[in-house]
């Protein structure tokens, strides 16, 4: 077990590490020039030389890379000149490890860019994920025990006009109707627990994390549905049925055991994926979280940020994988750890 | 003897876009106490769907069932849902086919068989778990009182067959339902697990219904064998007749491919020629008439026409059998029985 552990978190640090080259090799392999951005448009060729040399752009890129590297492990000095930080100590910023690099347009490291968004995320993704499991498991067992009736057929339906949708469209749906025009509720706006308390981050959260939730839960209705209805014929249930077990206990103690087990792998992936943030929840609701953060770093060329996101993104799945490869171990007695 | 259970005109149907699969059309048998029945017939035959019938399985699908089931006197498919449930796993048990697909595999064995046991019967967990591990005894697993902490993965498929046994009888059911219960078993364990079950029978006095492709099973136990074909009994009677003077092309197919009644040195294995009828769009007239390589021995088109009755035959009044051949006796005595084993053409001349 705990060798298995140790197996998989290495192999996990090995993808981790494949990730940030093969990061670094495509924003590289890009035909923008980073220090034109950093510089500004009215910039002299000779300007935007010394850009890049005080940018540490002018390294090639499997430097870069190392040094991106070993800022994550042991922390580093921005900027990345040596010289540079000889000449002028006052602008010097230690980025401590993990580092994740220096945003020059916001002056700031992109761990304190990521320290100040990821709690809006993670709050979006937490509340996302409770709405769409009870939603997406109740109506997906509901609409599986009434199987073919008009209960399964409209909540079939209504998960495919969430699919239907865009998020975006349902955002601003939402936005301008229950927060503008009817007013029933408040223009959300992040307030975290420290700002307003529990119910203020609740009320604020529960529009964008709705729409979130509401794709995840219309995907989650059906592979509920489904699955409730494929373990339902496996031969066992029939053995639960002959030894005389009342209807309702066939259904939740040996059909759900079955079927919401896969469930965990999905869940733990979607997760992942939504800590990295919601760009268009985000952006749509204007939630300073991970996805406009990105949004941002992409649109103004903010080469580090995007690194720094795109490699923590990573590092989530591959964490989530692990995890729940581990806890299959202990749901699903067939698997044993090796 | 009076029978304990009787199943009479019993038809299971499940409507389909295709139309309607007559899985068991027309099923009439008797058992009593303590007796053996053997089903045997080709696979799709009806055998499962027939038997699950008597333990109400189908309801809640989309299958029809007709006809009549009674179990000591009460007709089972008149009964409530509820008052069925009570008796399923209590009176009739089933054993599975297949015990590793039919045990559920997130449950461990001690928990699958005690959950059993405590649906029919008020008692503390750990009372249930020593009623367990006296069954789990009985079956013979060893060091059952650890075993029944494995999960079905974790037990051989004798022993997983074994645990469904226990489990069927943990309530010892005055009927036992064995669909199939050794096919997946090599043939030492094949004969202990038939052991068991005539000495657990022996000593509750239980019926059993012992479904199997396995004719030299059925040699072996039952006392009543019952020939299906196409969802209908095609030939039915005592066990010892029904092997000694069978009267039905499709039982003598049945007996020429059969391994352990051919005799490798004086007869070939015969397999039946053609396959298994759609149920969907079953053959006109005999439904097996297709594949019957007798059908020229019977004037006219009658074969093809004409369904035959289930009519007692030559030898005895409880024998029965569907066909329209004049004199089957003597085609069996010419043509099958020479490929067959020496020791039943010694026994039936
Ligand atoms: N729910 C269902 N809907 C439609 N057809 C069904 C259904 N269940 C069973 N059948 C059909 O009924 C027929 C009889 O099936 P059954 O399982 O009783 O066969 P069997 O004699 O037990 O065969 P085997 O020896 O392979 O177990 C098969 O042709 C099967 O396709
Ligand atoms: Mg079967």
């Amino acid at each position: 077990m705990w060798a298995y552990i140790v197996r998989r978190c290495a192999v996990g640090l090995a993808l981790l590490l494949a990730l940030t080259l093969v990061t670094f090799a495509l924003f590289f392999a890009s035909p923008v020039d980073p220090a034109r951005f950093a510089c500004g448009k009215n910039c002299s060729e000779q300007q935007r030389d010394q850009a890049r040399k005080a940018l540490g752009y002018d390294k090639p890129v499997y430097e870069q890379w190392g040094n991106f590297v070993k800022g994550v492990v042991v922390g580093r000095d921005f900027p990345a000149d040596p010289e540079l930080r000889a000449a002028a100590p006052e602008v010097v910023t230690h980025c401590e490890a993990p580092c994740l690099g220096y945003s020059h347009l916001n002056a700031r490291t992109v761990n304190e860019l990521v320290k100040d968004a990821a709690p809006v995320s993670i709050s979006l993704a937490v509340v996302a994920l409770v709405m769409w499991l009870i939603g997406g498991v109740l109506f997906g067992i509901l609409a599986a025990v009434t199987k073919g009736s008009f209960m399964d057929r409209g909540i079939v339906g209504l998960t495919l006009v969430a699919y239907a949708f865009p998020t975006f469209f349902i955002a601003v749906f939402f936005l301008k109707y229950l927060a503008v025009k009817w007013q029933v509720m408040p223009y959300p706006a992040y307030t975290s627990i420290e700002e307003g308390g529990i119910a203020a981050w609740m009320l604020n959260l529960l529009m964008p994390s709705f729409t979130l939730a509401l794709v995840f839960m219309a995907g989650y209705v059906r592979m509920t549905r489904a699955f409730v209805l494929e373990s339902m014929t496996e031969d066992y249930i029939r053995t639960a049925r002959a030894k005389g077990l009342q209807g309702r206990k066939v259904l939740f103690k040996h059909g759900l055991r079955a079927a919401l087990t896969p469930l965990v792998t999905m869940v733990g992936l979607d997760f992942a994926a939504l800590l990295a943030g919601a760009i268009i929840t985000e952006s749509v609701f204007a939630y300073p979280g991970l996805g406009l953060l990105t949004v941002q770093a992409s649109a103004a060329y903010d080469l580090p940020t995007i690194i720094g996101v795109v490699i923590l993104a990573g590092s989530f799945v591959i964490l989530a994988n692990i995890i729940v490869d581990i806890s299959y171990a202990f749901i699903d007695p067939r698997v044993r750890l090796g | 003897m009076e029978a304990f259970l009787t199943v009479d005109d019993l038809k299971v149907h499940f409507p389909t876009v295709d139309g309607v699969v007559k899985a068991t059309d027309g099923l009439s048998f008797g058992l009593a106490r303590g007796k053996t029945l053997g089903i045997v017939g080709e696979s799709g035959s009806g055998k499962s769907v027939s038997s699950s019938a008597i333990l109400g399985l189908h309801r809640g699908t989309n299958a029809v069932v007709s006809g009549e089931i009674r179990l000591d006197g009460n007709n089972l498919l008149a009964l409530s849902d509820e008052e069925m449930r009570m008796r399923r796993g209590k009176e009739v048990a089933m054993i599975f086919q297949d015990p590793l697909s039919s045990l559920h595999p997130y449950f461990t064995i001690g928990n699958q068989i005690a959950e059993a046991y405590l649906v029919h019967h008020k008692v503390s967990k750990s009372a249930a778990r020593t009623r367990v591990v006296e069954m789990l005894d009985r079956v013979g697993i060893p060091q059952a009182d650890r075993r029944l902490n494995d999960y079905p993965h974790q037990f051989s498929g004798g022993m997983r067959q074994r645990a469904m046994i226990a489990m069927a009888l943990i309530n010892d059911p005055s009927l036992v339902i064995a669909d199939e219960p050794t096919t997946a078993l090599d043939v030492t364990v094949q004969a202990q697990i038939l052991d068991l079950l005539q000495d657990l029978q022996r000593d509750f006095n239980t019926a059993i219904i012992l479904i199997t492709h396995d004719l030299g099973v059925v040699a072996e136990m039952a006392d009543d064998v019952l020939v299906m074909y196409a969802g209908r009994a095609v030939e039915y009677g005592p066990c010892k007749e029904i092997l000694t003077h069978p009267e039905m092309p499709y039982t003598w197919g049945l007996l020429s491919s059969a391994p352990d009644l051919t005799a490798s040195t004086s007869g070939r294995l015969l397999p039946i020629p053609g396959t298994p009828p759609s149920l969907l769009n079953p053959p006109s007239g005999c439904p097996f008439h297709p594949r019957c390589t007798h059908r020229d021995k019977v004037p006219g088109d009658l074969c093809r026409t004409t369904l035959p009755e289930l009519l007692p035959g030559h030898h005895r009044e409880d024998h029965t059998k569907r066909c329209h051949l004049a004199d089957p006796d003597t085609v069996f005595r010419t043509e099958i029985l020479p490929n067959l084993a020496p020791e039943l053409v010694e026994e039936s001349s």
